[in-house]
């Protein structure tokens, strides 16, 4: 019995196969764009966890010592019986990448290092002539270079390379450890540490991880799919929903034939879950092809932001295409909850006859703009009072949601305002049947407002961003020629040489510190104009710059100042025994990290021992090319030891624009899903909008206008929602960067306006608009006559 | 001793050329010096390492009795394995050294290792004065005259235990083999061995249940070669016997592919005199295989030495004397009777 | 004025073309009021539609005052319908998202001809007044047929077409709205061709029309 009923029931979706394409693909598309972002982010996840995994960094308690750590303090501890193990960090820049020393012999397991554990050659290879173990890609981004061998291997994170210490002291020339990692189990009846040592002992705090960074990262890509699912879900209930109308005849009959209440629903929940499963194998088809297309911009994006390495290719997670499945039919049984609950409520000899199932009551309206107003009042209230990353994305779900709901009525009022102004039947007739559409599109429209207000918002901050990091760039980068040495030597010898040929060569170089339980990165400046004049304050004291030569203050960076809520005047600690007043706050976009500017003197009083190998050049703009072919010619400079101005600027925005793709490319993406969310609506309506279309053409008009006014119809409530869509998204803009970075970045950005943006939006939203309506309007009029004529045909 | 524990960093280290022979022991010698049987060994010069060499090691095992009345077995070893036949300094020193701790009771077998590498003073050995250590553990000359071994301090220490140990030797170091060249296989491999075997302990073991005075006896082997196993020797019997009566017998059985047993033992008269039985004359048969670990391992022998009248029977102190370490094997206490009775400590290697 | 001569239709079916009118010849002068009646199938209301000219004869000639309606296209069909000739079927006549007011004036307005006082006088007599500011959902079957008559002959039709325009309602409403389409027709000086079933109601027109097997008898 059950399968002779389920095969009446879905004889539907046989005679309806664009509305089962519909349903399947909308479904699909939800899913792809949520499970595909869920991917990224794992992927990501995976990157940060493969980076802290490493050496147990993320897990273990380390000595330090400011300069770094002596063999003979290593070895003292090592006679004392402590079970520790050493670690020497680094960067080469030639080749950027950044190494990582360890001793095989002492070092805590670590999947990284399980290639030797096995192969006895490769461990005496490692420890002997050296090699270094690196990710895939990284191995062939390093093809050519003349450091020691490569040789792969999965677990090191990308862009770091793992090798002996001895090779590593080597290749980064110190003699210098710079931590010892302690492991917990430690022999029994041990001297206590701080007897026996100077070193620091430092537990890892989870405020420093890579992935509690680039949480709001991930949270933003979480929204964006989030966002795209409830518009994909819009499509999906628009589909089921018009199928269960058009089969009430065939659910009455089957109940009359015997069938039981809860049989059919049964039925139903499982053609639903058929329909669920195959539209959720093809999303996470779709969802690993969008996520694989993604994920280098996200990794360049990671990079950009948070300098966190993320791997560009995509594994696939069994896991993750469960849970993938699992959505979709989640997402089937919200999108037909209430359907399914419609036929629950159905008499049994109810009228067959469809009825304009989307022509939402007034009573509907008003109850989404009780919510919306209410919704709305919420995100106000947020913005104002919230005080956290959640909070700002509650305001922001709140102001989108509030603004969705409240669509219908804000449509209808403004459609009766046009209404006020049409002159001649056919345009009065547009306008008053686009106000009867308005509440059987407005999931479609609401969609549509949602990705355009994205759009919108998305957009501006983006381009306030830019356009404020542009600026800060080109006060931050005013030295003409930045040069990196190789050896103190090298850097001294460059001085000297460059002193009398240029206007000034100050040094850059900083110290990393622990600050209130936070890394912190203090640089050293010189008391020059170049600084004085140029350097962006955001506030700072009549007197900063010389008490700052002075040694006696310090500026700090925004994010700082924010997060430590610090104000001009407050004493801060640097180190033990070193304590100066803050004097200034300056931007310092695109870094996630506590920083601070002390005095180049100062600082060096304190920290004897840091190399100074990086220098900016002031000179004559016009004479720059000329002085880097010098310098390469005198000193054999590899290629990237000299970057002018011009140069750096470009890879800033370069790196800038690389961290927003990701961002654009979602928006396209819902901007796509919210346009099939309409075509399948029109296409929904099409054959419930023939009583509606009948009449006109029967009294005279013809089909090629009523094609036009349809259209015009369309583009008139696609225009209307632009409109609305644009303080919505300035709103959302306006809490992205007001409140969401804030709290994510640590800084604020002032909103700039972009009104040719908001113009391209709106012709796009019209193209898709008219793209949407385009089949439906066809399928209209190209009807055969009799068609319309059975509208009024006596005996049906 | 012989051969014991040999590959332990062999297989992690050596170059391994073929997949013959326990831990890949049977691989040619390259660059590295050889044993050989007309060189003299001269002390204390040959007590340090001999970096030239490809393994060598300092390899302790004492049977102690507590003042809580119980038996207790200690080893301290420590290993080195040269990764090219040159000394070398700082960190790409091509020499690695491993020590081994272990405390042994009828009911627990406590152990640890330790791995460095020379060159920067974590491990190593010293003659003037005798100092072989590893980290915290330590193998320390307390000789004011004569042999710089006839007076020990020994220490180490794992997450659950410690001892300090201090040894006095009875008697005089004894030469393995042909004066001190011993060899290892019908084919001639062979090492350089000798052994002070009369050491009388006293110390402390510190265990989590607290600190045991112990008292007993000890038995020290130094040991080192290039290439000590044939390609198709898979691993290897050990023992070390102190006899009520002051005598010492050392035997072991190197096991080939084909199930046969190459045999060795010295025997040690209670003023040092020895004699040395080349292969067959010691017979080694297993009486009882127990399950250590996930394998079988054979924990009580019938040894004989028909030569000296000799037929005993051994019993492990503690049957799951088990070195779960990088490479595994099992090292622990034995008593013996039969013919003869006493105790000693028995290792066996290549039990897969 | 109304010559329709040896027309015929066929419509396609699952089962091949369905002959509706086999040459059917109709003449109708001006003033006038034909009743149509045959039985279901006889092709009445595809008679209606082709001289409604809401759909094309496959042959045969349609003289509306010496317009031949039969070669006109879809665009010229559609100004007959606009201004020339008013069609009143049994339900959905209205357009729901218009007013009644609006309903009324559409199609004056779309053919260019709106009347004030002709508009007023047809709301009157048709007690349509008080309803104006009403949408079509909120009136009855026979308010609904009320105004699709005001807004047939708001233009002053030379012909109204009506396609059993009482079917749905009950005989007493049936009876007041063909009494108003009757008046109507003949106020704006329209002639009247009505399909009905009823042959009480085709008794009060001025003579009949039997359809049997797409022929006139």
């Amino acid at each position: 019995m059950n399968a002779v009923a389920f095969q009446a029931l879905w004889s539907h979706w046989r005679r309806h196969k664009v509305q089962l394409a519909t349903l399947v693909l909308g479904l699909a598309l939800a899913t792809a764009l949520w499970s595909g972002v869920q991917a990224i982010n794992a992927e990501a996840r995976k990157s940060y966890d493969r980076a802290a995994g490493v050496l147990g960094q993320d897990q273990l308690d380390r000595l330090e010592a400011p300069g770094g750590v002596t063999l003979s303090q290593y070895i003292a501890l090592r006679r004392a019986g402590w079970d520790i193990s050493p670690v020497v960090e680094g960067r080469l820049s030639g080749d950027d990448l950044r190494l990582l020393g360890v001793d095989p012999l002492s070092a805590p397991p670590q999947p990284a290092l399980t290639a030797l554990a096995g192969d006895s050659a490769a461990l005496a290879t490692f420890l002997g002539d050296g090699f270094l173990l690196v990710a895939p890609e990284t191995a062939a981004r390093l093809q050519g270079s003349d450091l020691p061998p490569r040789r792969i291997a999965a677990d090191v994170p990308p862009g770091t390379a793992i090798t002996d210490i001895g090779t590593a002291l080597r290749l980064l020339r110190t003699d210098r450890l710079s931590h010892l990692l302690i492991r917990r189990q430690q022999a029994m009846g041990l001297t206590p540490l701080d007897q026996i040592t100077d070193l620091k002992r430092v537990t890892p705090t989870d405020q420093s991880s890579l992935a509690q960074l680039t949480d709001s990262f991930h949270l933003n890509l979480t929204a964006f799919g989030l966002l795209s699912f409830a518009v994909g879900l819009f499509i999906v209930q628009s589909a089921i929903g018009l199928a269960f109308e058009q089969r009430r005849a065939a659910f009455r009959t089957l109940r009359a034939l015997g069938i039981s209440l809860r049989r059919l629903m049964a039925l139903l929940a499982v053609e639903l879950g058929v329909i669920a499963l195959v539209s959720g194998a093809a999303g996470i088809l779709l969802g690993y092809i969008i996520a694989a297309a993604l994920l280098p911009g996200v990794a360049g994006t990671l990079r950009g932001l948070y300098g966190a390495e993320v791997t560009g290719t995509l594994s696939f997670d069994p896991l993750w295409a469960l849970s993938a499945l699992g959505i979709a039919l989640l997402g089937a049984a919200a999108a037909g909850a209430q359907a399914l609950w419609r036929v629950a409520r159905m008499p049994l000899l109810a009228p067959a006859q469809p009825r304009a199932w989307a022509m939402a009551s007034g009573r509907m309206i008003r109850m989404q703009t009780g919510a919306a107003i209410a919704l709305l009042l919420l995100s106000g209230l947020l913005a104002l009072w919230g005080d956290s990353l959640m909070a700002g994305f509650a305001c922001l779900a709140a102001l989108l949601i509030g603004a969705a709901l409240a669509l219908p009525v804000l449509l209808l009022v403004l459609l009766r305002l046009a209404g006020r102004f049409t002159r001649g039947p056919l345009s009065e007739w547009l306008v008053a049947d686009a106000r009867q559409q308005v509440p059987a599109l407005s999931l479609a429209l609401m969609a549509l407002l949602l990705a355009l207000a994205a759009n919108v918002g998305v957009g501006t901050m983006v381009g306030s961003f830019r356009a404020t990091f542009v600026g800060w760039l080109d006060q931050r980068l005013a030295s003409e020629l930045y040069i990196t040495t190789r050896t103190p030597a090298e850097a001294e010898a460059i001085r000297t040489y460059l002193t009398p040929r240029t206007d000034a060569v100050l040094p850059i170089w900083s110290v990393a510190i622990t600050l209130r339980g936070a890394p912190a990165q203090v640089y050293g400046v010189a008391d020059d104009p170049t600084y004085r004049d140029h350097w962006p304050l955001l506030q700072a004291q009549p007197d900063a710059w010389d008490r700052l030569a002075q040694g006696d203050g310090v500026l700090i960076n925004e994010q700082m100042a924010r997060r430590d809520e610090l104000s001009l005047g407050d004493p801060l600690t640097l180190s033990e025994g070193w304590q100066l007043p803050v004097v200034g706050v300056y931007s310092d976009y695109g870094n996630p990290q506590a920083q601070l500017i002390a005095g180049t003197d100062a600082l060096a009083t304190h920290y004897p021992d840091q190399l100074v190998l990086r220098f900016a050049v002031r000179a004559d703009a016009a004479q720059v090319p000329a002085l880097i072919t010098d310098l390469t010619a005198c000193f054999d400079l590899p290629d990237d030891a000299l970057r002018n101005q011009a140069e750096i600027k470009a890879l800033s925005l370069d790196i800038f624009d690389q961290t927003f793709l990701v961002s654009g490319a979602l928006n396209v993406l819902t901007l796509g899903v919210a346009g099939f969310a309409m075509l399948t609506s029109l296409l929904t309506l099409s054959s419930l909008r023939l009583p509606q279309v009948a009449p006109v053409w029967a009294l005279g008009v013809a089909p090629r206008q009523i094609a036009l006014a349809e259209l015009a119809r369309t583009a008139l409530l696609a225009t209307l929602t632009w409109a609305l869509a644009v303080p919505v998204g300035l709103a959302l803009a306006w809490v992205l960067l007001a409140v969401v970075n804030v709290q994510a970045f640590g800084w604020r950005l002032p909103m700039q306006l972009f009104p040719g943006g908001w113009l391209w939006l709106g012709l796009w939203a019209l193209v898709a608009a008219l793209l949407a309506s385009a089949w439906p309007v066809w399928r209209l009029v190209t009807l055969p006559g009799g068609q319309l004529l059975r509208v009024f045909a006596n005996d049906r | 001793m012989i051969a014991r524990a040999f590959a332990l960093l062999w297989i992690c280290l050596a170059t391994a050329a073929g997949a013959q022979g326990f831990a890949g022991l049977g691989t040619d010698a390259d660059g590295f010096a050889l044993p050989s049987a007309d060189s003299a060994l001269t002390f204390p010069a040959d007590h340090g390492a001999h970096p030239d060499f490809r393994i060598e090691w300092w390899y302790l095992t004492a049977n102690l009795r507590g003042d809580d009345g119980q038996d207790y077995g200690v080893q301290w070893t420590l290993f080195r394995s040269a990764l090219s036949p040159e000394a070398g300094s700082g960190w790409q020193t091509p020499q690695i050294w491993m020590g081994h701790a272990a405390v042994t009771s009828a009911s627990t077998h406590r152990f640890a290792q330790k791995l460095a590498r020379g060159g920067i003073g974590q491990a190593g050995v010293t003659t003037a004065p005798f100092d072989a250590f590893i980290d915290d553990w330590q193998m320390r000359s307390t000789a004011a005259e004569g042999d710089p071994l006839d007076a020990l301090t020994l220490s180490a220490r794992g997450v659950d235990f410690a001892y300090a140990l201090s040894l006095q030797a009875q008697g005089p170091l004894v030469l393995q083999g042909d004066q001190g060249y011993s060899v290892k296989s019908p084919t001639g491999e062979a090492s350089y061995y000798y052994s002070q075997p009369f050491y009388d302990v006293t110390g402390t073991l510190t265990l989590p249940e607290g600190d045991v005075t112990v008292t007993g006896q000890a038995w020290l082997d130094r040991e080192w070669s290039s290439q000590p196993l044939a390609n198709d020797q898979q691993g290897w019997d050990w023992l070390s016997l102190h006899f009520d009566d002051g005598s010492k017998l050392m035997g072991f059985g190197l096991r080939s592919s084909t199930g046969a047993h190459f045999t060795s033992a010295t025997w040690i008269t209670p003023t040092g005199q020895t004699t040395a039985y080349g292969d067959g004359a010691l017979t080694l048969d297993p009486l009882e295989t127990v399950e250590v670990e996930g394998r079988k391992v054979p924990v009580r022998w019938r040894v004989t030495l028909p030569e000296r009248d000799l037929k005993i029977d051994t019993e492990p102190l503690n049957p799951q004397s088990w070195m779960g370490t990088m490479f595994p094997y099992w090292e622990g206490p034995i008593r013996f009777s039969g013919t003869h009775s006493g105790k000693g400590y028995l290792e066996m290697t290549g039990y897969e | 004025m109304l010559s329709a001569r040896d027309l015929t239709k066929s419509f396609s079916t699952s089962e091949g073309p369905l002959q509706v009118l086999r040459g059917i010849s109709v003449d109708v002068t001006s003033g006038e009021s034909v009743a149509l009646t045959g039985e279901s199938g006889s092709g009445k209301s595809t008679l209606l539609h082709l001289l409604g000219c809401l759909d094309a004869p496959d042959s045969g000639t349609i003289t509306l005052k010496g317009t031949a309606l039969q070669d006109l296209d879809e665009a010229g069909r559609a100004m007959v319908r606009r201004s020339r000739v008013s069609v009143i079927f049994q339900q959905l006549n209205l357009i729901p998202s218009l007013t009644v007011a609006q309903n009324l004036d559409f199609q004056a307005r779309l053919a260019g001809v709106l009347d004030r006082d002709w508009q007023h006088e047809l709301a009157d007599r048709l007690g349509l007044t008080p309803l104006l500011a009403r949408y079509p959902e909120q009136l009855s079957g026979g308010q609904q047929q009320r105004v699709a008559i005001g807004r047939s002959l708001a233009i002053r039709p030379e012909l109204v077409l009506a396609d059993e325009p009482t079917g749905n309602l009950d005989e007493a409403t049936a009876d007041t709205v063909l009494d108003l389409l009757i008046e109507g027709t003949a106020r704006s000086g329209s002639a009247l061709l009505m399909v009905t079933h009823s042959p009480r109601l085709a008794a009060r027109l001025d003579r009949t029309l039997h359809l049997q097997d797409g022929l006139v008898q």
